[in-house]
């Protein structure tokens, strides 16, 4: 493609964020099960919410190169507190949704100051232990959490009173997908921002920041609590529309899924985590008959392929062919 | 009469004592290369289910059957080291863990389609059944056998590192490695056989483990937090750091669920924290 | 605190600055004094410890003694990037550079932390139209300007060295340290970037490590010999190369070699 003018520096950037056609067709397709698959809008509503988990891990790990493995933790406590709430206050649902936002995002902003001082093998374990430690605890309030019995009494009323959570799932896809839509488009503009700048920086060159002037782990703190934040809501959003929390949102079991999903996908790249959280849960929906001890075993076998053979995932493997294809 | 608060130590060091076994190899060879291995639990898991097979449908006594695990998990694990592993020394953490993580999930998934969910059963000797009355709390023979046998483990592999040519080599390695390759050191060789030792003490550990926490498929995942949890808060290649924090571990663990069991695991969890936070490197860590 | 602070016209001064590992020492009571404008050149053997006496004064490794005086404000107990926000920047002799980022964007990267915008999230980088415009001024001063789109990792290697330069330039630092800024570069190449290096504002204090020595006699006003972490001798070129003693350490060996 010839371009005969070219661009101003600030033309440029602005350039490289403007949107694909690509990104429009693949937001259109995600209108599609409401017309073509009615009878999968559970579903989607669960892939909607898995993505936008994943969208909140590729901030830390895919922007800012940190390896979280207990990243349910922030997932479990939008969940719970949306549960708490909608039993103890009120079940509006929008209310619901920020105070788990809000009371995730706090327990981000404390526990980032722990997090910002590690990097490599004591990261995973500090994550690691504290996502334990998380999930422990709920468990042991079994007077607020239920427990391992689950938590019962979650009541979501109808969005704006009128609109019911009903039994095959559009009002839940339509909610969780307008959430996941209106805070992927706050993840893209903090991806284009100099803050979305400084964080690749940091992935980029950890020992590079401080010598141009840069305070990499204010950096790491900021990130791990916005993380926080819209991990919290998808919490929420699965309580909110499932009418159930469970020591499943907050275990291990969920923060290796997601970073499966993400690596699957492609880290550090936005749409990574929403493609790997859509094929991870269609494809285990489609092997939902096979005991899931069987599914992970499929699940460590990509594993190992993705990392043996596609380190960048699906759509870094992607790119790299359209690359090769367009050059010829 | 002693108060039971002995008969909870005895139980904790003995459980502290297995979980050394478990976890000094991955300790070892997390300092050797800093390759952060989460199948290490999945060796171990194999020498159990070798010890559980040759047991119950070859009808070979338990003792026999120890050194077999300790062999098929040290020949398994260097074979992954030759073909999968050595490709990612250089890599980034985050490629290790999802390489491991994978092999664990797959260890999990094969020994569910053998052996089923079920817990494995295992007929120890008679001799280490039931157990000695001493001043009034009762301590288990397995347990005594099991802490015989991890001290018998850490007086062979403290002199098998301080006092052999073999251990020398790991030491320089750990120190330096760069400069233990200019001396003349094949630092892959050395890595190959001690990961192949750690994971052989791993498989021992598996076997060891059965009678006491017992065996799933699921054990791959359970012990490899505990087994993560000693190495990093004892320090990444020391073994006076695993020993310490593996019996710090197993106390708490045992006192715990013995004094405060709603807590759950909530204890280790906060002491691998708090540890932690106070110094990043572990108890023993240089680095 | 003592009489050496109130020397006006200083730029960044050492007093006392030891380090050592264990028995090894790496710097041996270094009193350094940089004059506003200089075009000082650190000399000496390799492991004279000349990399080390740039992570001492930017605060990437603590000293065991003494303190960092940068524009009369005692700067011993700050963070590397407090350093630089005051102004002490520095290069690396061996390229540290954001891999995957093009020019344009590492620069202002750098631009925007030394702005103050960095933690902006809410808002598009390329709004920021004055730090865009002074990063590709920076990258067209260093001859970067045809590349800036390009990513850094698919740079000639000589290219890298100037982006280099231009990351430190980004923070608008009083004080530049360059370590060895054409390590690796073609002779016939090196020359190019000292006239980089010497083309900078007069108000810049400078202070180069070298080893090519037509290099440091060419560009150099000032010549500072570090041998075994500590200052063996320092003077004007024409003494330094003058000096029976320099010549045994260090341009016997070296120079035609």
């Amino acid at each position: 493609m010839a371009n005969p003018t070219p661009l101003t520096p600030q033309g440029y950037l602005l350039a490289r964020t403007r949107w694909h056609p690509l990104e429009i067709l693949f937001w259109l397709a995600t209108l599609l099960p409401f017309l073509v698959f009615p009878n999968y809008l559970s579903l989607a509503s669960q892939i909607a919410i898995t993505a936008l988990f994943a969208l909140s891990l590729d901030i830390i790990l895919g922007y800012a190169g940190v390896v979280s493995l207990g990243h349910a933790a922030f997932f479990g406590i939008g969940a719970y507190s949306a549960a708490i709430f909608s039993k103890h206050v009120w079940g509006e649902p929008f209310s619901g949704l920020l105070v788990a936002a809000a009371l995730a995002g706090l327990f981000g902003y404390a526990t980032s100051f722990i997090i910002s001082r590690f990097r490599h093998l004591p990261l995973i374990m500090i994550t690691l232990g504290l996502g334990l430690l998380a999930h422990e605890v709920a468990n042991s309030a079994h007077w607020l959490t239920g427990g391992s019995d689950g938590f019962q009494g979650v009541s979501t009323e109808p969005i704006f009173g009128l609109f019911r959570f009903d039994l095959y799932g559009k009002t839940a896809y339509a909610y969780s997908l307008a959430a996941l839509f209106i805070v992927f488009l706050c993840a893209r503009r903090l991806i284009n921002s100099p803050f979305g700048l400084a964080l690749r920086g940091i992935r980029e060159n950890w020992n590079r920041m401080p010598a141009i002037g840069a305070d990499s782990r204010a950096h790491i703190r900021k990130a791990y609590t916005i993380a926080a934040v819209i991990a919290g809501i998808c919490g929420a959003l699965l309580t909110q529309t499932t009418n159930s929390a469970s020591l499943e949102s907050i275990s291990f079991q969920r923060s290796a899924d997601v970073l499966v999903m993400l690596v699957l996908g492609g880290a550090g790249r936005l749409y990574g985590g929403l493609i790997g959280a859509a094929i991870f849960m269609i494809a285990r929906d489609q092997f939902s008959g096979i005991a899931p001890q069987y599914w992970y075993f499929w699940i460590g076998i990509l594993l190992v392929t993705v990392v043996m053979l596609l380190p960048n995932g699906i759509l870094g493997g992607l790119s790299k062919l359209l690359g090769r294809w367009s050059r010829k | 009469m002693l108060p039971p608060i002995f008969g909870v130590l005895f139980d904790g060091i003995a459980y502290g004592m297995l979980l050394f076994v478990l976890s000094v190899g991955l300790s070892v060879t997390l300092g050797l290369m800093n390759f952060v291995n989460l199948a290490h639990c999945a060796f171990a898991m194999l020498g159990g289910y070798v010890t559980v097979t040759l047991v119950n449908i070859f009808g070979w006594p338990f003792l026999a059957t120890l050194p077999v695990a300790f062999v098929a998990a040290a020949v398994t694990s260097v074979v992954l080291e030759r073909l999968l592993y050595r490709r990612l020394y250089r890599a980034s953490d985050l490629d290790q863990v999802l390489l491991t993580i994978g092999l664990a999930f797959i260890s999990v998934s094969v020994a569910a389609y053998i052996f089923g969910t079920i817990q494995q059963p295992i007929a120890t000797p008679a001799a280490l059944r039931g157990s000695f009355d001493f001043f009034g709390i009762g301590l288990g023979k397995y347990r005594l056998f099991l802490i015989g046998i991890a001290l018998l483990v850490t007086l062979a592999m403290v002199i098998g590192l301080e006092y052999t040519r073999f251990g020398a080599q790991v030491r320089a390695s750990v120190d330096n490695q760069r400069m233990a390759r200019g001396l003349g050191i094949d630092v892959d060789w050395t890595f190959a056989s001690t990961f192949a030792l750690g994971s052989g003490l791993a498989g021992l550990g598996g076997a060891l483990a059965i009678e006491i926490v017992g065996l799933d498929p699921n054990f791959s995942f359970t012990y490899l937090v505990y087994v993560l949890i000693v190495v990093s808060v004892g320090g990444l290649g020391s073994i006076a750091g695993s020993f310490a924090a593996a019996m710090l571990i197993g106390v708490s663990d045992i006192a715990g669920k013995y004094y405060v069991p709603e807590l759950g695991a909530f204890l280790i969890y906060l002491v691998m924290v708090v540890v932690l936070m106070w110094k990043p490197a572990g108890l023993f860590g240089k680095r | 605190m003592s009489a050496v602070d109130n020397n006006a016209g200083i730029a960044l001064a050492t007093r006392g600055l030891s380090r050592s590992f264990g028995s090894l020492v790496v710097a041996r009571d270094i009193e350094l004094n940089l004059p506003v404008g200089a075009r000082y050149a650190l000399i000496g053997p390799n492991g004279a410890g000349k990399t080390t006496l740039i992570n001492l004064m930017t605060g990437m490794l603590p000293p065991n003694q003494g303190q960092i005086i940068l524009g009369g404000e005692d700067i011993t107990a700050l963070s590397p990037q407090a350093r630089v926000k005051r102004g002490l920047a520095r290069t690396f002799q061996i390229n540290s550079l954001f891999a995957h980022l093009n020019p344009l964007e590492a620069v202002t990267l750098a631009v925007c932390e030394r702005r103050g915008i960095s933690s902006r999230f809410w808002q598009n980088v390329a709004v920021n139209k004055d730090a865009i415009e002074e990063a590709y001024e920076i990258l067209a001063k260093l001859k970067l300007g045809d590349v800036a789109y390009q990513t850094t990792r698919e740079l000639p290697y000589g290219r890298q060295r100037l982006l280099e330069i231009a990351l430190a330039l980004a923070t608008k630092p009083k004080v530049l340290l360059l370590d060895e800024p054409a390590a690796g570069v073609p002779q016939e190449e090196s020359g190019d970037i000292f006239e980089v290096v010497a083309g900078l504002s007069n108000d810049l204090t400078l202070l180069f490590i070298e080893h090519d020595m037509h290099v440091v006699f060419r560009f150099a006003t000032h010549i500072i010999v570090l041998v075994g972490g500590a200052v063996f001798t320092e003077g004007s070129p024409a003494e330094i190369s003058a000096d029976p003693g320099v010549r045994e350490v260090y341009l016997g060996k070296r120079h035609h070699g």
